[in-house]
């Protein structure tokens, strides 16, 4: 399986990407985009993370969903530093034959990544504040729920 | 061993991180937590709460009450929040 892991505080280019990802053999390309989303104020995001430590999780999980998943490919990128609002933080995009293994594999890794590896988010506000973002139980229950094999529960809206 | 600090803790500690020797009687992750935040200060404010602490010996994720053993390098932070 192809596997490309990055920490980066660069935009990425979601379109190379998924190029590269794709192979001669893959039926579909899963992806998700995460992205700075607005509000109460918000005017930033800063992110942080563990040099080494980030990557290696990163890399652990991407032979995770291929050890479950038939993949052919799988790309995690994750931006650090200060991100805007609208900013891409994210990208997790997958490559399978067929799209249930893409489409499953993307899922569980975007849950699996916002439990599993070491990043913390600050949020900056318009009146110059700044707050750590604390962790969401939800999160927690969608990486588990995983673990436990059973399908993650909805977002809450 | 190297310890380091990360998000809300490196801020209230004021350091990234530093270089210490565990005393004796410190042998899990919990009891140098301890015994950093028996230092006061920022120190003290950063390691308030146990229950806002995760920890991770040698870059593994690893519940605080954990031997440090032969580790070299231990990181302390609050739970994660990427993605």
């Amino acid at each position: 399986m192809r596997r490309r892991i990055a920490v980066q505080e660069a935009a990425f280019d979601v379109n190379a990407e998924l190029a590269a990802l794709s192979t001669p053999e893959a039926g579909g390309l899963a992806s998700f985009i995460g992205v700075v989303r607005g509000g109460a104020g918000l005017t930033a995001l800063r992110l942080e993370h563990y040099p080494g430590m980030t990557e290696r999780a990163l890399e652990r999980l991407a032979d995770a969903a291929a050890a479950r998943w038939a993949l052919l490919g799988c790309t995690i990128i994750h931006r650090v530093g200060r991100l805007e609002l609208g900013a891409p933080i994210v990208l997790v995009a997958t490559a399978s034959a067929h799209r249930a293994d893409a489409l499953a594999a993307t899922a569980f890794l975007i849950d699996q990544l916002k439990t599993a590896a070491p990043f913390w988010k600050s949020e900056a506000f318009a009146d110059g504040s700044q707050r750590w973002v604390e962790a969401r139980d939800a999160d927690e229950a969608a990486a588990a729920a995983w673990r436990q094999d059973l399908p993650p529960p909805p977002e809450p809206l | 061993m190297h310890v380091l600090y990360f998000a809300w803790l490196r801020e209230k500690i004021g350091l990234a991180g530093e270089d210490l020797t565990p005393p004796p009687g410190v042998a899990t992750a919990r009891e140098l937590l301890r015994h950093l935040a028996a230092r006061g200060g920022g120190y003290g404010a950063a390691f308030a709460n146990e229950a806002v602490i995760r920890c991770a010996l040698d870059q593994e994720f690893v519940p605080l009450d954990t031997a440090l053993g032969q580790a070299v390098e231990i990181a302390f932070f609050p739970p994660v929040t990427g993605g």
